[in-house]
């Protein structure tokens, strides 16, 4: 199914700049924002850019992957917890799958996510890299 | 709020069904409900699926199976919810005989997924996460559920072990289930030598890939003590959402949703779990059926593990669980899967499980819990015997 790229474009804000919706009441942040603060139901907010370093909480190894990632595999993907206390998934570039660990600190970094997506154009956005690369 | 009951039940073998379509899966299903209910018609139709869109290219099928059931005119909705579309199809007929607008309702569930490429398929399943921030990042659901094994196994120190009996145990009760997809054993070490897909999730830790359907007729009790055949009596009925990605969720250890569900289908069954002696759950994952476990209350949180490894929740051990052969044997058309879980505590309640998957000690009480992507949604039914 092709899509229209218009699709990829609206998430620039966060996939290129880490834009996320900070709320008043709560003080929580959320990624990607949103319009409510699911604990307050505030609408009060404003925009924040995400730390780009944090740890990972929990990750696995895709060694069967389908489709558009058969080439990438194995991968890792994992899920980390920024300094903020935001939490967010990407993959893990820059070290051996086999080297992920919880624990294990990292950095943001701007990458290049698939090549050639249904939305029919090159699409970019966030993966972690080892903190000490 | 009138009782409602389950009266006749039909599900036809599931499997890579390449000689039936779509709708040919549910007529053979739908025919077999009404005719083990003894129903003379229908007051309205839910047909629980979650992608025959992607799967087959297929959607108003509410109306499509009216007509193909040969009741053009009947009211007939399709419902979506993921995986849990078939529970919450049955939740839906549930509410329209317990709200008194209709006497005789049937559930149904169909998925037809081998009529495309295993990529197509994947790509399918994988709509029910979150495409922007999971998907486009090269989330998988194995991948997603194999993020929540690496955390539990890290704050509870589950093992390999663990998980691989599940797998065990679940294809030993589906050995005995003839409409199962893999009706037959498997070992420990098989499990472990099958192909990894993600980390630490092999191939035989994750469900299949599977064409069926599922229905039951849902009507008053008044209605099923007349037709004088076997039927249950549905006590509570519970849903429960929470965030569609799972890095946001408080706890990657367990299935909040599954919790809410579970707390609002005890509350309007005035029942608690130590009611319950045995359960269909969603193991569309080896460890979702453990982490379910934990999210229901069945155990502790860490210690549905070492109780499965010591045989609780085998066919007769404590406290049975997917007695059927769970998702991960008897197979998991997707919209299908939440009905067909009725569908075996029917059996198992009504003394009608076939060959030796009877449990010991006739059961009164059983629930079933079914759930959509990697949490976002479950549903939860406790179902009697009278």
């Amino acid at each position: 199914m092709t899509m229209f790229s218009s699709r990829n474009w609206r998430e620039y804000p966060q996939r290129y700049r880490l834009e996320a919706s900070k709320f008043k009441k709560s003080g929580k942040t959320y990624f990607p924002p949103r319009a409510v603060d699911p604990e307050t139901s505030d609408t009060v907010q404003e925009k924040v850019v995400l730390p780009d370093t944090g740890k990972i909480v929990t990750y696995t190894v895709i060694r069967t992957a389908p489709g558009m990632w058969a080439d990438n595999a194995p991968y890792a993907l994992a899920i980390a917890e920024l300094t903020d206390g935001t939490r967010l998934m990407a993959q893990v570039a820059d070290c051996d799958v086999n080297e992920v660990k919880i624990g294990m600190e990292i950095r943001i970094e701007f990458r290049r996510i698939q090549t050639e997506s249904h939305h029919g154009v090159l699409s970019y956005g966030y993966k972690f890299v080892p903190k000490w690369y | 709020m009138r009782n409602v009951c389950v009266v006749g039940v039909g599900m036809s073998k599931w499997g890579e069904v390449w000689r039936k379509s779509l709708r040919g899966l549910f007529v053979d299903a739908a025919l077999e409900a009404v005719k083990n209910s003894g129903v003379d018609h229908l007051d309205s139709l839910y047909v629980g699926c979650m992608a025959s869109g992607p799967f087959v290219s297929q959607e108003h099928l509410g109306a499509l199976m009216a007509d193909y059931l040969g009741m053009p005119g009947l009211p007939a909705m399709r419902v979506e919810s993921a995986c849990a579309s078939g529970g919450m199809a049955f939740r839906l007929a549930f509410l329209e005989v317990a709200g008194g607008f209709s006497d005789i309702v049937m559930a149904s569930g169909v998925e037809k997924m081998t009529d495309c490429s295993g990529d197509d398929a994947t790509a399918a399943l994988a709509m029910a996460a979150d495409q922007e921030y999971e998907v486009f990042n090269g989330a998988t659901f194995p991948g997603l559920y194999a993020l929540m094994a690496t955390a539990h196994m890290a704050k509870y120190g589950t093992t390999r072990e663990m998980l691989s009996a599940i797998a065990v145990k679940n294809h030993k009760n589906g050995a005995k289930n003839p409409v199962a997809q893999y009706p037959f054993e498997i070992t420990m070490e098989g499990v472990e030598k099958s192909v990894m897909i993600a980390d630490p999730l092999h191939i035989l830790d994750c469900s299949p890939i599977t064409d069926g359907a599922a229905a039951v007729i849902v009507t008053t009790e008044e209605i099923a003590k007349k037709l004088g055949k076997p039927y249950i009596k549905v006590l509570g009925s519970g849903v429960g959402t929470d965030t569609i990605q799972l890095a946001q969720r408080a706890d990657m250890t367990a299935i909040k949703a599954a919790t809410i569900a579970a707390e609002r289908a005890f509350k309007m069954a005035g029942k608690t779990i130590k009611d319950v002696q045995f359960a269909e759950v969603h193991d569309c994952f080896t460890i979702a059926e453990l982490v379910v476990l934990e999210s229901l209350g069945i155990y502790e949180k860490g210690k549905a593990g070492p109780a499965i490894l010591a045989g609780e929740t085998a066919l007769d051990g404590k406290f049975p669980v997917n007695t059927s052969g769970g998702l991960k044997s008897k197979g998991h058309p997707v919209g299908a899967t939440g009905v067909a879980q009725v569908v075996e505590v029917y059996k198992q309640l009504t003394g009608q499980a076939e060959n030796g998957r009877q449990m010991p000690g006739s059961p009164k009480i059983g629930m079933t819990q079914n759930m959509g992507g990697s949490g976002a949604s479950s549903v939860v039914h406790i179902l009697e015997v009278t």
